[in-house]
Parts: structure tokens; C-alpha cells; sequence
């Protein structure tokens, strides 16, 4: 209860204070335009369906992206981590590619895919892989090694070992992993869509800008937060909540 | 299997291999679990066709060596040469450090062995198999699955049907005592539960020899012998062979046919001891103190052999072989 009072008072707290100064009128309304108005533009881009097609869009190919980086991360961070050869030169290589925005892939993905759907797709998978790969790297070097010994002594050998222990074993200590290459994944596909004429997000954020809209740029970008949020709430807090009673790792259970 | 261990002659290759006389009647209760694939061979054939000739676990001058952090190489078990009976309980003692659970995972194919054999009904081994299962000392279960999906895991990797998966987890959960707590997630039960349900999965995979890693060594002194009844109880009942490993003589003369010692870096044997006292035996009784004293004064040499090691070459870096993956 104090808690949601918490809450409640920040966010009422915040909302008087951009009231107060649209209401100053400080800058001109198209430059700072006052909550109401983004409200209207957030009521207008969903009645004539612009963000749904946009939400949609978006979420479609975050989507694909980031299972595809997660299927390719686990195997490449499995790889890495089991392997000493891989470990020396390919782990220290993947650490370092962690240092460059996934954007940079753009003009690359450009040149090889060419200015379509394929592009987008590539940056979001380069954005989220490394994230993914390292994690897994990391979670299954921190797996007890018990897991895997028991996994073999029972029969369970190759893809089985991996689907049925490796992989279950390693979940609590990659499910932070997953969540970072998710937010990584989201990141990248907003920034991609904003460079081309895509239908997502991403382009809807750069449309309001085309048009001088700063209504319509402050509702996609609180869009743009919210989906990120409540992914992030409904996906991973449920599932490492749900890792946490499993194994036991909370007391409150 | 259905043979009486106590028809077996004792011209096995087993230097005092002695049986007990007076050991209880065991194997005609294996009921449940089985329907026919698991046991070996004996299980149909009168046991003295072969069995004298053919141990169920043989091991054939083991080697191991690896290198050390520091670059030498070490030898951890030095030529070890053991038979197993069939149905025989054998426990292992040692100095730590002496490779008694490295030895085990040999066996259990879950490490390699530098040179020579092991041997299951005289054939040898390659890697694992669900023959030889293995209870680990920090029992090893699987925390994201239920108590009873742990059990039937061995099972299902063997692509045993679902039916038959559910009849024998009920049974094999049964026989441990826990029918009740099949839906639990591990965290929930106590230590000795948990070891419980690790011997209830190695059960259900109906392996013909049992390996226990000092599977008892963290548990609270009831529950150890509240655990010894059960699992002797569990041995007559399915007649498993099992090999034993713990550092506490007393718990090997409470359990075992036969007690092996092992020496301190590298491991050889050292000596064998027949148990003959008779059965249910108690961890306190005078007879047991009196059979251990014999063991542990040769053991006693051996940790003393350690700690003059530790002392002369400083603390060295522990590494346990088996613990690899």
C-alpha cells in the first residue's frame, strides 16, 4: 500500500510539474506541448490505426530477431564456453565486438541485404546475439558441474543433454543475460526503423518529426517505453520468478 | 536378481572374499520395478554356471595420472586390481585425497582411466551407461524438475513408455518412502529426503551396480543411520551390487561384505577386510568398534602419510580428477 502510494505521488508529482511548465508557456506548445495533447495524439494514432500497424509491425520483427539470437547465441555461448581453443580466441573477439553500437552493422547489412526487412532483421540479431552469448557462456560455466555428471551417469547424452540438463541447469544464471539482449534487441530494431521507410515504431517517431509534431513524437516515445516495460514485467520477472520457486533461490515462496 | 549369494563357492578371485552365512534372505522380493530387461543374465540361469568365474565389476590394473597446475605430472591411482561379486556390498575407505571417488567415476565411465580395465560381467567399458549409476555425495539432483520427474529422468532418456515411466517412479518412490512427496520440488524436502530421491532415480534406471560417493558424509548422525537401515533394507530387497565409498570406517564395517582400503597418493590397495558379523549390524555396537579399530589402525598410517605430504610440500592444490567435466 505505501508502495502504490509511492508510485502514485511521483507520477502525479510529474505530471503536475509538465503541466505547470506547458502552462507557463515558457516554450511555444509546438516545441513543449502539454500532456493533454499527447494524450489527443496517442487517441488519434491508435483510432486510425497507425500505431497498432506499428506496434504490430514492430513487434513481429523484434521478435524473430531476438529468438533467432537466442537460438544462435545459446549454441555460440554453449561453443565458447566448452571448448578451449573457441574460449581463446573467439571469447575475447565477442567481448570486444560488445563495444560497438549495433547500428554501426547498418551499412554493412545495407550493402549485403540491400534496403529491406532483412537489414532491420540483421541489426536487431547483432544487437541482442552478443548479450546472449556471453550470458550463456557465463551461466554455463557457472552451472554446477554436478548437473552435467548426473546428466551423463543417467543416460542423457549429446542434443539430450543439452535440452534436458544443460539447458534447464543454466537458466537462472542466463535468464538476466536473456533480459539484457531483449532490451538490446528492442534498442536496436527502433534505431534501425527510424533510417527507413519500415511502418514500425520507428518510423512513426521519425514521421512526427517530419511533421513538426511533437505531440505525436512524445506519444510514440512513451509507446516505445511502455512495450519495453511491459515485456520486461509479463516475460522475464515472471520467468525468473517462476526459476526462483523452482529452485528455491527466495525464502518468501 | 534371483540367485542367493550364499551358493556362490568362495574360489573367486577375491583374496578373503568371505561371504557371511548369516546375511538375510535378499532378492526374491524384487517385485515391482523390473520386467525382465534390466537384470543381467543371472537372473535367469542358476547362478554357479558362471558366476565364479565372471565378477560383476572387475577392475584391471587402473592407472590414473594428470597433471598438475604446475605442470607435473601426478599418479592418483597406482594399479588397482578389485572384484566385485555379484549382489556383494563393497565398501571403500581412504585418506582423502587417495582417489577413492575419482576411482568411482572410473567406473562409472564418467572419467578416463590413464590404463588398464574395468570390467561389468567381464566385459570391458566405454563411458557411461546406465548400468553403473552413480549417487553423488551432494546427491546431484535435478532442482528445476519435481521429485518425481527426477526419478523417472533416467528412464526417459532411455525412451522407457510413459505408463511404464509412472509405474516405476510409484514404486521405486515408494520403496524409499517418499510416494508422498512426488510433486515437490527439491528445495522443499531435507537432506536426507534428498538423498533418498537420488537413490530412488539411480534405482529406476535398474542398474545392475550401485556406485555411492560418500552419499551419507553431510548428513546429521539419525538420518545417516535412519538412511544405513533403509539402504540395507533397499539391498536386500533388489539386490543391486553396490560400491561404496566413505572416509568413515565405521559406516563401511556397518555396511559392507567386504571393506577395501585404499593408501594415500597414489591410491593402491592397501588391504582387504572380510565383514562377517551378522546382519542388521548397529553403527555403536562393540562388534563393529571392534572391526574397525583393525581397519583404522592401518588407515591411521595412511592419513598420517598425508599429512607428513602436506607438511613437507606445503598444501597442494587439491585437484580432483573426477570433478572435471
Amino acid at each position: 500500500m505505501k508502495r502504490a502510494a509511492r508510485f502514485v505521488i511521483f507520477y502525479a508529482g510529474l505530471f503536475g510539474l509538465w503541466t505547470l511548465l506547458a502552462e507557463l508557456k515558457i516554450w511555444p506548445p509546438y516545441l513543449f506541448p502539454p500532456p493533454w495533447s499527447v494524450g489527443q495524439a496517442l487517441y488519434d494514432g491508435f483510432k486510425d490505426h497507425t500505431y497498432w500497424i506499428a506496434i504490430y509491425v514492430s513487434m513481429q520483427r523484434v521478435l524473430i530477431g531476438y529468438l533467432i539470437s537466442v537460438v544462435l547465441g545459446m549454441i555460440l555461448g554453449l561453443g565458447v564456453a566448452s571448448n578451449q581453443f573457441l574460449e581463446e580466441t573467439m571469447g575475447g573477439l565477442l567481448v570486444s565486438l560488445q563495444s560497438l553500437p549495433s547500428i554501426c552493422w547498418w551499412p554493412l547489412a545495407l550493402l549485403w541485404f540491400g534496403l529491406n526487412q532483412n537489414a532491420i532483421l540483421f541489426v536487431v540479431i547483432m544487437g541482442s546475439l552478443l548479450s546472449v552469448t556471453l550470458a550463456m557462456e557465463d551461466g554455463r560455466k557457472q552451472m554446477p558441474k554436478i548437473f552435467s555428471m548426473a546428466g551423463r551417469n543417467l543416460g542423457a547424452r549429446g542434443f539430450k543433454l543439452f535440452w534436458y540438463v544443460l539447458l534447464p541447469a543454466s537458466l537462472p544464471f542466463i535468464v538476466s543475460g536473456l533480459k539484457q539482449g531483449w532490451a538490446f534487441a528492442w534498442r536496436s530494431l527502433i534505431t534501425a526503423e527510424m533510417l527507413y521507410l519500415s511502418l514500425g515504431l520507428g518510423q512513426v517517431l521519425m514521421m512526427g518529426r517530419d511533421l513538426n509534431d511533437m505531440s505525436a513524437v512524445l506519444a510514440v516515445m512513451i509507446l516505445i517505453i511502455a512495450i519495453g516495460y511491459v515485456v520486461d514485467g509479463l516475460v522475464f520477472k515472471s520467468m525468473e520468478r517462476h526459476l526462483q520457486h523452482k529452485w528455491g533461490l527466495t525464502q518468501t515462496t | 536378481m534371483s540367485t542367493n549369494t550364499q551358493s556362490f563357492p568362495s574360489q573367486l578371485p577375491i583374496p578373503g572374499g568371505h561371504i557371511p552365512s548369516d546375511r538375510p534372505e535378499r532378492g526374491s522380493a524384487r517385485s515391482g520395478g523390473s520386467k525382465g530387461n534390466a537384470g543381467p543374465a543371472t537372473a535367469v540361469l542358476p547362478a554357479h554356471t558362471f558366476a565364479p568365474q565372471i565378477a560383476k565389476v572387475g577392475l584391471k590394473d587402473i592407472c590414473l595420472s594428470y597433471k598438475t597446475q604446475t605442470g607435473e605430472r601426478l599418479l592418483a591411482l597406482d594399479h588397482i586390481n578389485l572384484q566385485v561379486k555379484p549382489g556383494e556390498f563393497l565398501c571403500i575407505v581412504g585418506p582423502s585425497g587417495c582417489g577413492k571417488s575419482t576411482l568411482l567415476h572410473l567406473i562409472a565411465g564418467l572419467h578416463q582411466q590413464t590404463s588398464g580395465q574395468v570390467l561389468v560381467d567381464g566385459h570391458p567399458v566405454q563411458g557411461t551407461g546406465t548400468d553403473r549409476i552413480l549417487i553423488f555425495q551432494e546427491h546431484g539432483l535435478f532442482p528445476w524438475l519435481k521429485v518425481g520427474e527426477n526419478v523417472e529422468f533416467g528412464m526417459k532418456m532411455k525412451g522407457v513408455s510413459k505408463a511404464e515411466r509412472e509405474e516405476k517412479t510409484a514404486y521405486y518412490l515408494r520403496l524409499v518412502h517418499l510416494a508422498k512427496f512426488k510433486d515437490s520440488y527439491i528445495h522443499q524436502l531435507s537432506g536426507g529426503m534428498r538423498q533418498r530421491v537420488a537413490i530412488a532415480r539411480a534405482l529406476a534406471t535398474e542398474p545392475d551396480v550401485l556406485l555411492m560417493d560418500e552419499p551419507f558424509a553431510a548428513l546429521d548422525a539419525q538420518t545417516r543411520d535412519l538412511l544405513h537401515d533403509e539402504l540395507e533394507r533397499i539391498w536386500s530387497e533388489t539386490g543391486r551390487t553396490i560400491i561404496f565409498v566413505t572416509h568413515n570406517v565405521r559406516e563401511a564395517i556397518r555396511l559392507g561384505d567386504r571393506v577395501v582400503l585404499l593408501t594415500f597418493r597414489p591410491g593402491r590397495v592397501k588391504n582387504e577386510f572380510p565383514v562377517e558379523l551378522p546382519r542388521p549390524r548397529v553403527l555403536e555396537d562393540v562388534d563393529v568398534a571392534r572391526a574397525a579399530r583393525e581397519i583404522l589402525d592401518e588407515l591411521r598410517e595412511e592419513i598420517n602419510r598425508s599429512l607428513e605430504a602436506e607438511y613437507n610440500e606445503g598444501i597442494k592444490p587439491h585437484v580432483e580428477v573426477g570433478a572435471e567435466q
